[in-house]
């Protein structure tokens, strides 16, 4: 029977059959930051386990690592805590870490492919739910929580249950001006933040296979957004060519057996999806999200939506909750919601290729007066080094916006960088949750050329027409 | 971990839809190198005014749903991030069993790690278990029979063996997998072979 992609990589890891779709499954790749691990290891030190596999693992800070200062003494203790204790216990394990100080240190869905870590094929886990991002190398990758990342850290392995195949394909061409983010929310606008779950999303169609590898990341990114816990795109020369030459990338002797090995990974004709959704690319707008779930999106041309125009009445009760807690009246025009504050960075959007779409659209304007702050956070300080050298850094400054040190920064708002009650963010993330970039914050989910066009205007505009 | 086979307990009603981990525990509380210590900062949004002051008469902390041990959820409960944090909260409030419509994936699999029992019911039954509650009736959760009752209804839920035996016999798991270890070494000894650069 044809097989797809995530069938193949699930058989190829397939240590045991456990009965009713559930498998022993071997992990070949494993991230660890400093907020889901501290309890694993310590679980592993109370039973007197060791970890199976250093070399399966690298381990990085990034949630709540301070963006600036870095040189001064962090006054948050509580993180001051999480981030000695990864790397004592890095040490004590023996296990690839990259400090905070380190040029390769960031965000750890940038760092991975940046190091030639993720690849074609593998299994791939971190204590983190946007571990999906990885699947834009055709890597099976999910997030687990600590219980799991220590049962990886001792048996290589986690007992997972088989997920339905599910394909998206996006057609056609994607308009000058949208970018993988407005995919990626035009895609969760579609099928809904449950539309996804139990399944694996493969994505595919002329769209998807003309995105960078930065805009495939950015789309696998946010499939959790879609409820599925993995996203995937095939691999082609542009996998490759990413890959090539990067530290754990296969050596020489071994990268024309491994490309190999990696072609033969595509689903194959008439391989069965258990869901089928088609969109065409020519229709995607900017989008912009106006309430508290990534299903809350409409296009930046659009207005926040009646509540009672959602057909069931939780939805519609949801809707209100919502537009109460984010300032907004039914009927708005979304370019008339001014913003407050703006957010360029998280493992969605942190990427070189995010900081030139910033700057691109930006170059020799300024800042709104009525925003108060743009922070720009780079994904990597590998990122941020390339973003220098291209001289993206001076552009922001020019700007009047703030260029930091790599984290996962404002997008959940662990460490300094918050947004104030009832603050309107423009923010490159990945979720508009209540609360998450800071108490009472109001985040809207936007594609970095949006935000950037947001924070010379002061409000949501159409980045088409800026 | 606590074995489960049945419990009976009035049940918290908290039927909204899309509740995320964010909501059942804030990034700001997971600064603890802990499995303990969540509960205080769990729901804080439905649980604290803006100023941080409990609300006295919320459903978590009100007397009407004191000593709770089931929680009625909307659909798509447990979405968004991975943080295991949000079923340590909720064991410490004291629930050991969730019952919703569905239930985010990554969510589900953490809550069965801590003991906590997700059970999906059909929309309609999990609207009459809300006003079961609020009604102040008993719930009863049998996971032996995989059932839930209360009054004269009786609803039966599917639930994946593996993840029974675990429950009901309170498992640490990786001692199950370790089990396994020679399979998993064979494993590795084949995959050397064929994919010799993932190994250093």
């Amino acid at each position: 029977m044809p097989r797809t992609m995530y069938d193949k990589i699930w058989d190829n890891h397939l240590v045991e059959e456990r009965g009713e779709g559930v498998g022993l499954i071997y992990i070949d790749r494993h991230l660890v930051h400093e907020v889901t691990s501290p309890q694993a290891f310590d679980g592993l030190r109370a039973a007197g386990r060791d970890i199976r596999r250093r070399d399966s693992i690298i381990a990085v800070p990034d949630h709540n690592v301070p963006t600036k200062d870095r040189d001064q003494d962090n006054p948050d203790e509580m993180s001051v805590a999480q981030l000695e204790a990864l790397e004592a216990n890095s040490k004590e394990f023996n296990l690839d870490y990259i400090p905070m100080v380190d040029a390769r240190q960031g965000i750890v869905h940038v760092i991975g492919p940046e190091q030639g870590f993720t690849q074609p094929g593998v299994t791939m886990v971190c204590g983190d739910s946007h571990t999906s991002t990885h699947g834009a190398f055709g890597a099976f990758a999910i997030g687990i929580g600590t219980s799991e990342v220590e049962h990886v850290m001792a048996t290589q392995t986690l007992l997972l249950k088989k997920a339905k195949n599910m394909r998206v394909t996006v057609n056609g061409d994607l308009p000058v001006g949208c970018s993988a983010k407005d995919v990626a929310l035009a895609i969760i606008g579609a099928v809904g933040t449950a539309g996804g779950t139990g399944h694996v999303i493969e994505y595919a169609g002329s769209v998807i296979e003309g995105l960078s590898m930065e805009g495939r990341m950015t789309l696998c990114n946010m499939s959790i957004e879609a409820g599925a816990r993995a996203g995937l795109v095939a691999p082609d020369d542009k996998t490759f060519n990413y890959i090539k030459g990067r530290p754990y990338a296969p050596k020489a002797g071994q990268w024309d057996v491994a490309v190999n090995f990696w072609r033969s990974l595509r689903s194959e004709e008439g391989a069965k999806f258990d869901k089928e959704i088609v969109l065409n690319g020519n229709d995607i707008v900017p989008q912009v999200t106006w309430g508290t779930s990534p299903e809350d999106v409409v296009p930046v041309t659009g207005e926040v939506p009646m509540p009672g125009s959602f057909a069931e009445p939780s939805k519609q009760e949801g809707a209100q909750k919502a537009l109460d807690y984010m300032g907004l009246k039914a009927g708005q025009k979304i370019t008339e919601i001014s913003v407050d504050r703006v957010f360029v960075g998280s493992c969605t959007n942190s990427r070189i290729e995010d900081m030139r779409a910033v700057a691109e659209v930006i170059k020799g304007r300024k800042k709104a007066d009525t925003v108060k702050q743009v922070l720009i956070v780079p994904g990597s300080g590998l990122v941020k080094a390339q973003a220098e050298e291209e001289g993206l850094d001076k552009i922001f400054e020019d700007a009047g916006f703030e260029w930091r040190e790599p984290g996962c920064s404002m997008c959940l708002a662990m460490n300094a960088d918050k947004a104030l009650p009832g603050e309107h963010v423009a923010s490159t993330s990945n979720r508009n949750f209540v609360g998450r970039q800071g108490p009472g914050a109001r985040t809207h989910l936007v594609s970095p050329a949006m935000a950037a066009a947001a924070a010379i205007a002061g409000h949501f505009v159409d980045v088409r027409e800026f | 971990m606590e074995k489960f086979t049945k419990i009976t307990s009035i049940a918290t009603p908290f039927p909204r839809v899309n509740v995320d981990t964010d909501i059942i525990i804030p990034a700001k509380h997971l600064k603890s190198i802990r499995r303990t210590g969540f509960a205080a900062g769990a729901f804080e949004s439905v649980r604290y005014d803006a100023d941080g002051k409990l609300i006295e008469d919320n459903v978590f902390d009100g007397p009407t749903y004191k000593g709770a041990k089931i929680l009625i959820a909307g659909d798509n409960f447990g979405c968004g991030s991975s943080r295991e944090h949000a079923p340590w909260a909720i064991d410490e409030m004291g629930y050991r069993c969730i019952i919703a419509p569905s239930f985010a994936d990554i969510f589900a699999g953490n809550c069965i790690k801590n003991g906590i029992l997700t059970v999906s019911l059909p929309q309609a039954d999990v609207d009459a278990l809300v006003m079961a509650a609020e009604a102040g009736h008993p719930i009863t959760v049998d996971l032996v029979a995989q059932t839930v009752t209360c009054e004269n209804a009786l609803y039966n839920f599917d639930f994946n063996p593996t993840h029974k035996d675990m429950l009901m016999e309170g498992l640490d798991e990786i001692g199950q997998t370790l089990k396994s270890k020679g399979a998993i070494a064979d494993f590795e000894a084949k995959q050397k072979m064929t994919t010799p650069w993932l190994y250093r």
